[in-house]
């Protein structure tokens, strides 16, 4: 195998990557300062993808610059998909607050499961895959056996700059204070001031906004978003947050990309068929977690999210 | 004189009598023929089309003074459901009374029934179903078919590709029953003719990623890609191997050739080829006469991609009939010996399995956002070209 090649495995591999971080970030978030998983979070991906579409399909006749088109459809899905997470967070999550954490996680599949066929059913032609437009240059550099495309860069400079901006926020603000705040102690939280509703909304709004921004990026990434596509993203993503230490942000992006690695090596390396590459990457995140149960970066209880 | 006159009357009497006697002996024998076929449920659109397709092949018939036996079609509905499916074969083949039957659209009911039709050992030839294992999956002589599969369909795509100079493919197909075959059939024609698979991935259905296994297939520089699958995971795969810089001509099965792949694709579309059974009406030999007749009867439903099929397989079960006479065994023997009989779609011959195998074949090619038959195509004329040529 030359230097091109595998170049190129480590670009498709990033990209992935990349994606499912950002899915597992979000998964991460929700548990981190609720102990809620939130299964709905795949189909919310899908929903930011589509939202995205639907701007542009119905500003392409208006817009001809690319550019602008681009930065309106991300903010049509991000801030869909904002208001999407606080609506589930309002109406599914919040309310079941002293219910077993199961019934949270049943309702958040159940809603995903509606979302999902919602847009199949809703969207015009959407049991079909959709053209998604490709908005970022096309052009590419050929290097041997290695396809460097611009685009790619961009979506992963882009992506890497929102984890590190997510990071910031989370780190150096005060309202990033309050959250960790929040997924510390919520007794002691409230008592010292901090409005709790208030934090567990906007901690879903970022991580919804993580996952629209992952839908879009998986469309440009592709030009094809179908309505399925959040199914196996939302599983892929909550191995990787599991795998990482749920809770743990930085152990969502570590499984993330650790989880496309594997992927990539079951699908090119194995001497098994292709198809087979699910199955071993699923089958090395059950060994790792035999090995280490409470995640790769195990979460520990005085530094949450 | 009188008596004589009294004779004369008897006479007359009893000639008018066994002339009335011998009435029925000249006039035309009553033959049975069976058509099932999904009469309501969601593919009822096709299976009425067959149904009036192989009425009008009767009706055409029996319009005929030199035929010696009239025929009546027996219409029975199989539902496209495999146990509603095994009931009406049951009850047209118990009923000694039909001869033969124009059998089945919905592939997993014609495989469903073939064990009824050889225990009660009536003669059937399929209509519109395509898998294999209706004629291959058993030896039983009952059992033709007049359309074709997915073994012709990759025997055609595959002697296709070798003539416009392909000679090295990587296959990628999804790991159904359909993609599975179609992977199978087509490496197979393509060792026979001395070409060579670089490698085969077998994906999942739902997969999304396709960008590990086109990266490897990149490396091997193969001429054409085959993918044996359906329409969501080929826009998939076309627009990932754009994105990696493949540039292999893409090749796929009657699986993409939908307009949702050209919906999805847009302009990257063109130029993929793809293969499927029967052709357009207006490409088959009897096409036009079919259309014709088919329009005469003012049936108020099209006949549908299988309506000619069906007109088929009623029209040799009739010729053979004529042939034989209303037996089930001698049908069976001559059935057998069927080769290169004209029809409305093609010769037919039948091989040891009773499937037809010069079954009729269109090559499609995408241009200009739509899929074109090949010979129509400017692929063809050499005004556009495929990849790598």
């Amino acid at each position: 195998m030359n230097i091109g090649l595998l170049g190129q495995y480590v670009i498709n591999g990033m990209m992935l990557g990349m994606m499912y971080a950002l899915v597992a970030v979000g998964f991460s978030l929700f548990f981190g300062v609720l102990d809620v998983i939130q299964f709905s979070h795949g189909d919310v991906v899908t929903g930011g993808a589509f939202a995205g579409l639907a701007v542009y399909l119905g500003l392409r006749g208006v817009l001809h610059s690319s550019s602008l088109l681009l930065v309106l459809v991300l903010m049509g899905a991000v801030v869909a998909m904002a208001l999407l997470g606080i609506a589930i967070a309002r109406g599914l999550v919040l309310p079941l607050r002293s219910a077993p954490a199961l019934n949270t996680l049943l309702l958040t599949l159940m809603a995903g499961t509606v979302l999902r066929e919602s847009i199949r059913l809703f969207f015009p032609n959407g049991s079909q895959p959709q053209r998604f437009p490709p908005l970022l240059s096309e052009r590419a550099i050929a290097l041997g056996s290695l396809t460097l495309r611009v685009d790619n860069l961009l979506l992963l400079a882009a992506g890497a700059t929102l984890i590190g901006g997510m990071h910031l926020f989370i780190t150096r603000t005060r309202l990033g204070l309050a959250i960790r705040a929040v997924a510390q102690d919520e007794e002691t939280a409230r008592t010292s001031g901090i409005p709790f509703r208030k934090v567990v909304l906007l901690t879903f709004a970022i991580g919804s906004v993580l996952a629209a921004f992952a839908g879009v990026m998986n469309g440009l990434y592709y030009n094809e978003i179908n309505f399925g596509m959040g199914l196996l993203l939302g599983v892929i993503g909550f191995s990787a947050a599991v795998l990482g230490g749920l809770g743990n942000i930085y152990g969502g992006i570590l499984g993330g990309f650790l989880f496309a690695g594997l992927q990539t090596v079951g699908a090119v390396a194995l001497p098994l068929a292709s198809a087979y590459k699910d199955v071993f990457a699923f089958g090395v995140v059950i060994l790792l977690m035999a090995w280490r149960p409470t995640g790769l970066i195990g979460e520990r209880a005085s530094e949450r999210v | 004189m009188l008596l004589i006159a009294r004779g004369a009357r008897w006479c007359s009497l009893s000639a008018l009598l066994i002339a009335s006697l011998a009435l029925p002996a000249l006039a035309k024998d009553t033959v049975k023929i069976a058509f099932i076929g999904p009469l309501t449920g969601g593919n009822s659109a096709l299976g009425i089309g067959g149904r009036n397709s192989a009425d009008l092949a009767v009706r055409l018939r029996n319009a005929d003074p030199k035929l010696r036996y009239r025929y009546e079609l027996v219409m029975l509905d199989d539902e496209c459901k495999p146990d509603t499916g095994v009931q009406v074969a049951t009850k047209a083949a118990a009923d000694r009374s039909i001869v033969a039957g124009v059998t089945h659209y919905c592939s997993v009911v014609a495989v469903a029934t073939v064990d009824t039709y050889h225990k009660l050992g009536l003669p059937t030839v399929v209509w519109g179903a395509v898998l294999p294992d209706v004629t291959y999956g058993h030896k039983y002589p009952e059992i033709h078919r007049v359309n074709g599969t997915m073994i012709n369909q990759n025997e055609t795509a595959a002697n296709f590709m070798f003539q416009q100079g392909y000679r090295t493919w990587a296959v990628i197909h999804d790991t159904t029953d359909y993609g599975k075959g179609h992977n199978k059939y087509f490496s197979e024609n393509i060792n026979k003719l001395g070409g060579k698979i670089t490698s085969t991935f077998g994906v999942t259905a739902d997969q999304q990623d396709f960008t590990a296994e086109l990266t490897q297939i990149k490396s091997q520089k193969p001429q054409a890609l085959y993918f044996g699958g359906l329409t969501p995971i080929g826009v998939r795969i076309r627009q990932q191997m754009d994105k990696l810089g493949l540039d292999a001509q893409f090749q796929g099965t009657s699986g993409i050739l939908s307009d949702d792949f050209i919906r999805g694709l847009g302009t990257l579309a063109e130029g993929t080829l793809a293969f499927r059974e029967g052709a357009p009406l207006e490409k088959l030999p009897g096409g036009k006469f079919f259309a014709e007749k088919y329009a005469e009867q003012k049936y108020g439903s099209a006949a549908e991609a299988y309506g000619p099929f069906a007109y088929a397989a009623a029209n040799l079960l009739i010729d053979t009939i004529e042939k034989t006479g209303p037996d089930r065994g001698k049908v069976i023997a001559e059935l057998a010996t069927v080769k290169d009989k004209d029809s409305i779609v093609g010769k037919i011959t039948f091989d040891d399995h009773g499937q037809n195998t010069v079954a009729i074949i269109t090559k499609y090619v995408v241009q200009d956002g739509k899929w074109v038959p090949w010979e129509d195509s400017e692929y063809a004329s050499g005004k556009r070209k495929l990849k790598g040529k």
